[in-house]
């Protein structure tokens, strides 16, 4: 058992949900689990991970971290994987995650896995657990070099607190003739951001059997009468029908609801990854042989313009407005 | 860059940020106190194409609306059987870099790296649009991971001449979602990933880069790599002029000696991870499916109950 390093995201001053996940779980993989965490913020989170068992801390503060894509921080890993040989480097499977681990991959020659939904050790090596073909398959990959960069997707571990103290910290600096590339200007918040689907007890997503943009108001209206938040397939929000925010899947959101209810989505396998973990599924859609079925506790084979509406109106009569 | 033709005049002069494939006339005016005006007069030229070059690469893989399958014995992709598709996301960039070049002047070369078959991706990208294609196609690639499939691209964007890449996010097959931000590493240029907007101007790339909460306003100046989402554009269909335009340009085909990747470093053998297994994932307990009559939406409310959600 070794060393297991763990690239840490920092979101309004805490170690994002992720990153504690994978703190948590490299407990398991070696007998030493050192962060790395370059953020002008990075000194803020460092209870938190040391709480989680991170018990060294390898801490960049420069703002060219924010501000800059992938670039600075990339050198500054890279020279960390370099000097200190870890068995194994975790990075959060986030769109920062997959640029830093493409471009330490590039620069120190190490290969690169991604979407893993599990991590276990196995002799020298490690065995990478992934999903494909809309999670129908599942996929172990077992590591044959040093350091092997792996990218692992949000809720495949549970955060779990270690009571360790803060750790033993070492500042990295940014090395003055870094190029830093790619330059932030603006942050946009969009107003519509849909808060909270990720924490969500039910969700209610809606895809292409929804016909038009304005057809997500029932959508909204369902949810709004469960408690729940409104999510998306990727092909309606490729269409522009709601905001990105919205997207479950892939390169979206991964939700893990009590109650997941797909309203006109066939389950795409970029969709399915992002959702197969939700408790209960209930699906809604014209076609009785759409792969979401596979997946569904209860499915409906019907119009979603016609079965929401309908249920909205069963959950009045039942006292809810 | 900039050549001098006749008429040069003899002092230095400052350097001029001429477009390639535009010509300048410069007339100089010499006044001399009680000389007649004399005139002096030279032309500058920047030769080359107009505009920017750009790289798109696409990829070939099995239809993502069939089902996926992988050889029992080796676990990679089984392509024989399938219909093989240009990438849906490869789509998206491909039209993103024709529009870059619509408005900017210049040409786009498609890149794959793939087998035999895989140059109908590029027949179909330059139908779409695109003025020539690089296939790096070399039995010894097969089995090539997330890394070597980089060194081979950046290796062919680098002959190309190109000074911006764009390509999709991920593939639809494999997501790995790697590939362009370690070409762009290799090639030590920067990296804008995510883009559901993109403009180039003078010379910077700009994109509106998708994040959860809205979108970042991102730029660099060129060579710069950039990946594309789906919503940034609706891709269009190869015209039946496209189509036979497409069967004359060149396609240039490449292997790894041609572009001096050595062959220890690419295919099956080099690939840092092996699959030891592919099997069907544990099943979710068959479920209940029922036709809507009518009663649908009571039933499901009956259920919502039975979880006590509602």
């Amino acid at each position: 058992m070794g060393l297991i390093l763990v690239a840490a995201e920092v979101a309004g001053g805490s170690p994002s949900p992720l990153t504690l996940e994978l703190v948590s779980h490299a407990r398991t993989l070696g007998d030493e689990v050192a962060v790395v965490v370059l953020d002008p913020e990075a000194d803020a989170v460092l209870p938190a991970l040391g709480a989680h068992g991170a018990s060294q801390a390898y801490v960049g503060r420069e703002t060219a971290y924010r501000e800059h894509l992938g670039q600075p921080a990339a050198q500054v890993v890279s020279a960390l994987v370099d000097r200190l040989h870890p068995d194994l480097v975790l990075f959060p499977g986030t769109q920062e995650g997959r640029d830093l681990a493409a471009r330490v991959s590039a620069r120190l020659r190490l290969p690169v896995l991604a979407n893993a939904i599990d991590v276990t050790k196995d002799g020298d090596a490690f065995l990478v657990r992934t999903a494909i073909f809309g999670a129908t398959v599942d996929v172990i990959t077992r590591t044959r070099s040093r350091s092997p960069l792996v990218l692992v997707r949000p809720k495949s571990f549970t955060a779990t607190a270690s009571g360790g103290p803060q750790p033993a910290t070492e500042v990295l600096p940014l090395p003055a003739e870094a190029p830093l590339g790619a330059r932030r200007l603006e942050s946009v918040v969009a107003p519509s951001a849909g808060p909270g689907l990720e924490e969500a007890k039910v969700v209610v997503s809606g895809g292409r059997g929804m016909q038009e943009a304005a057809n997500f108001e029932v959508l909204e209206h369902l949810a709004r009468q469960l408690g729940g938040a409104v999510g998306a397939s990727r092909a309606v929000v490729d269409a522009g029908w709601v905001p990105y925010a919205l997207q479950v899947g892939q390169t979206g959101k991964t939700v893990k609801p009590d109650v997941y209810i797909a309203c006109g989505i066939s389950g795409a396998m970029q969709h399915l990854v992002g959702m197969k973990g939700s408790s209960h599924i209930v699906a809604i859609n014209k076609d009785p042989d759409a792969p979401i079925f596979k997946l569904s506790d209860l499915g409906v084979v019907g119009d979603a313009l016609k079965v929401v509406p309908a249920l909205i109106e069963e959950l009045r009569a039942r006292g809810l407005s | 860059m900039g050549q001098l033709h006749h008429g040069a005049i003899g002092f230095p002069l400052r350097r001029t940020r001429l477009a390639p494939g535009s010509l300048a006339i410069i007339r100089l005016r010499f006044d001399v106190p009680d000389r007649p005006v004399r005139w002096g007069q030279f032309t500058q030229f920047r030769e080359g194409t107009p505009g920017v070059k750009v790289a798109v690469f696409v990829k070939q893989i099995p239809d993502p609306t069939g089902v996926g399958r992988l050889d029992p014995v080796t676990h990679l992709l089984v392509r024989d059987g399938s219909e093989l598709v240009l990438d849906p996301g490869d789509a998206n960039g491909v039209e993103a870099a024709l529009r870059v070049v619509e408005a900017n002047g210049g040409e786009v070369v498609a890149i794959t790296m793939g087998a035999e078959r895989a140059a109908e991706v590029l027949r179909k990208a330059m139908a779409m649009g695109a003025g020539s294609a690089i296939h790096v196609a070399d039995d010894r690639l097969r089995g090539s991971d997330a890394l070597a499939t980089a060194r081979v691209l950046a290796a062919a964007v680098a002959r190309s001449g190109c000074e911006l890449v764009v390509a999709g996010t991920e593939s639809t097959d494999g997501y790995t979602g790697t590939v362009p931000a370690a070409v762009a590493e290799l090639l030590g240029w920067p990296a804008l990933t995510f883009a559901k907007a993109l403009e180039l101007d003078s010379g910077t790339v700009r994109i509106h880069r998708q994040t959860p909460a809205g979108h970042d306003v991102v730029e660099a100046p060129l060579p710069a790599v950039v990946t594309v989402t789906g919503a940034i554009n609706e891709p269009r269909y190869p015209s039946l002029r496209g189509i036979m335009a497409a069967k004359s340009k060149p396609l240039e085909q490449l292997s790894l000696d041609d572009l001096g990747v050595s062959p220890d470093e690419v295919g099956l053998a080099a690939a840092g991870q092996e699959v030891i297994s592919a099997a069907p994932a544990p099943e979710r307990a068959a479920g209940e499916l029922i036709e809507d009559d009518g009663s649908a939406a009571r039933r499901i409310a009956d259920y919502l109950a039975e979880l006590k959600v509602i």
